[in-house]
């Protein structure tokens, strides 16, 4: 199998999609001359031309709202907002349109609306686009929220949230852009609500999202040397979210850390500790333990931003924890 | 712009439907049989009706939280409406959504929204939608003066130019937001000059003659069908009720109750009557025909919402997705 980059495997996804459904649009910043702010886009203007691959003015709630529209009216777009930090000027049409009116509507209208995104730190981007919000995304209910680890895994889940007549969060992660990893030429739908154990292990479970599944898959290297066999839990999407893959693992280690890139407080830690808490507390021996962001804006400065970031030597650290407390 | 003697009696009709059922919300409302809020478009309905008698079945509007006239204009079945505000499973949205909610998608309704101007963009990607699709559907936004000072009015006829997407904007400019005076809110008086800072026409109707509104919306239908691109069409309109029901004194705590009345004796629909009359389109007793008809249909609405079922506990998981 050849190996290419993330943000290559959503390039290839996009196109072959678009090929096969005229219904399906690209709408957003920078997306069609430039290629987008990532490159991801690259060359889909050449092929598709200017209707189906859309530049748009700088105008957020305008163009969430237009992809809502035309997601009510027979179209499939896939619309970017550049940074998640931008969702933020289109939050009324994410959250109390597009997110409600299916329920609202008592079951009619459908909304087969994706809107990618990317989170993460680790550019020096600092405070306004370097976040990762993708709880307040689960916190609205009618969202469905996709976050992809790896190549493998883009391709898939983007093929799903295309596929999928509901709106979907589809958060990519910057940091994950240049990373490669093999994917197969066809295209192929990986479900959503369907997580997967990346590595086996038997004494403690790191349940991780988007870029803190390498990271936890790094730091499960060293762990062993240490004699700490680690188990790896990918859920891959966070609503739907496969419950079941997290509680089993649990059942079987008895130890929980979650890895998560977005702020400690309220953040999916919080949840999936609630989770495991209410669903699996016999089977726990320690305290469920958070790796997450601390509570302050991204810093601009690089030591900063480092400290900002949960690294492998963080998790690593918790789950020695794990075993000592 | 010639209009059939047919078309001119069932345009009369749909206002006259659209004045006795907000009349009926008064009162069933008033008696505590109707929960939540309730904005209603007494005074206005030669908007709703003079705009969307120029589109089709399969147009689309985008309305707001005062939506009771535009989906009724637009052909709504007012027996899932009334059944819909009072929150019966036989409404529209199963009850699940409400007057502010209500949208009926087979008839091109986008849906009613309670975050103004929430509905402007949409509107927009419904016309990008028919662009890309090579129909000649139009889209139809509603909205008011107050929406006219949010982003996404400004952000949406942005978008709708540069792209060059055939919407229809009808800003209906009733005065007020709730209790925020059109003048207290805009530096402006007239909205429709706003058209000119997004390249598009801007026209001024008067809201209380539906010809005229008819005239000035079949233009810019025209041009969108066209492919020439969005207009803006400003309607001048009043609410004879308050921003909604419970709203003291008809909005006696931000208007005189002297203007009040002197926009309701230009009431629209007394005036099309007039006009009917001398024209020698309608005669009295068609007219009154017509009324009495419109009166049993709401009274069978109420039978209808009333007679259905709310919905069991059971379904508040259910419709999250499809």
């Amino acid at each position: 199998m050849r190996k290419i980059t993330y943000a290559e495997a959503i390039n290839e996804t996009l196109r072959e999609m678009m090929r096969k459904d005229e219904r399906i649009f690209i709408m957003g910043e920078d997306i069609g001359r430039y290629g987008g702010i990532f490159q991801v886009t690259k060359g889909l203007l050449d092929e598709f031309g200017e209707e189906r691959i859309i530049d748009t003015p700088i105008s957020e709630a305008g163009f969430v709202g237009a992809g809502t529209g035309a997601a009510l009216t027979g179209m499939r777009p896939v619309v970017e907002l550049m940074f998640i930090d931008f969702t933020t000027l289109a939050m009324d049409q994410i959250v109390n349109q597009a997110a409600k009116i299916h329920y609202m509507f008592g079951g009619k209208a459908k909304i087969p609306l994706v809107l990618r995104t990317n989170i993460g730190a680790g550019r020096s981007a600092a405070a306004q686009h370097s976040q990762s919000l993708h709880a307040w995304f689960v916190h609205a209910p009618g969202l469905k929220v996709a976050l992809p680890s790896s190549p493998y895994d883009v391709k898939g889940l983007l093929v799903t949230a295309i596929e999928d007549d509901n709106p979907v969060m589809f958060i990519e992660h910057k940091m994950l852009y240049y990373t490669e990893g093999e994917v197969p030429d066809e295209l192929y739908s990986i479900p959503f609500g369907k997580g997967e154990v990346k590595r086996e292990g038997k004494d403690l479970t790191v349940v991780a999202l988007s870029s803190m599944v390498g990271k936890a898959l790094g730091a499960a290297e060293d762990l062993a040397r240490d004699g700490i066999d680690v188990e790896v839990v990918d859920p891959k999407t966070l609503v739907p979210l496969d419950e079941a893959i997290i509680l089993d693992s649990v059942k079987k280690t008895g130890r929980l850390l979650v890895a998560d890139e977005g702020h400690r407080r309220c953040g999916i830690g919080a949840e999936i500790a609630a989770i495991v808490s209410e669903k699996a507390f016999d089977y726990l021996d320690a305290p469920i333990l958070r790796v997450a962001s601390p509570d302050v804006p991204v810093p601009f400065s690089h030591p900063l931003e480092k400290a900002y970031i949960p690294d492998e030597e963080d998790i690593k650290r918790a789950c020695h924890e794990l075993f000592t407390k | 712009m010639q209009i059939s003697k047919e078309k001119l009696a069932k345009m009369y009709e749909v206002m006259v439907k659209i004045r006795k059922f907000e009349e009926k919300v008064v009162d069933i409302f008033a008696r505590g049989f109707m929960p939540g809020l309730a904005h209603l478009y007494v005074g206005e309905e030669a908007v709703a009706v003079g705009a969307c008698s120029n589109l089709g079945r399969d147009d689309y509007i985008s309305s707001t939280h005062r939506g009771h006239g535009h989906c009724i204009a637009k052909g709504g079945d007012v027996k899932r409406m009334m059944a819909e505000i009072f929150g019966k499973k036989t409404g529209y949205c199963k009850g699940k959504g409400g007057s502010m909610h209500i949208a009926d998608l087979d008839i091109g309704i986008l849906g009613a929204t309670g975050i103004v101007g929430g509905g402007i963009p949409i509107a927009v990607g419904a016309a990008l939608s028919a662009k890309l699709r090579k129909t000649h559907q139009v889209a139809v936004s509603f909205f008011g003066d107050g929406a006219s000072n949010q982003g996404t009015f400004h952000e949406s006829l942005n978008l709708a130019s540069v792209k060059n997407l055939p919407v229809v904007f009808v800003c209906e400019n009733n005065l007020y937001a709730i209790s925020t005076s059109q003048s207290r809110a805009q530096a402006i008086k007239d909205i429709a000059t706003r058209a000119a800072s997004y390249n598009m026409p801007g026209t001024i109707a008067d809201g209380n003659d539906v010809l005229d509104v008819y005239d000035k919306v079949a233009e810019a239908v025209e041009r969108g069908r066209k492919g020439e691109g969005p207009s803006l069409v400003e309607c001048k309109t009043y609410r004879w009720r308050g921003h909604h029901e419970g709203d003291p004194k008809r909005g006696a705590r931000y208007r005189s109750m002297n203007e009040v009345s002197e926009w309701e004796k230009k009431c629209p629909i007394a005036a099309f009557k007039k006009h009917l009359l001398s024209e020698g389109v309608l005669k009295e007793a068609d007219l009154k025909l017509i009324e009495e008809k419109m009166v049993k249909e709401i009274e069978e609405a109420v039978e209808f919402a009333d007679e259905g079922p709310f919905p069991a506990s059971e379904e508040i998981l259910e419709d999250l997705f499809t």
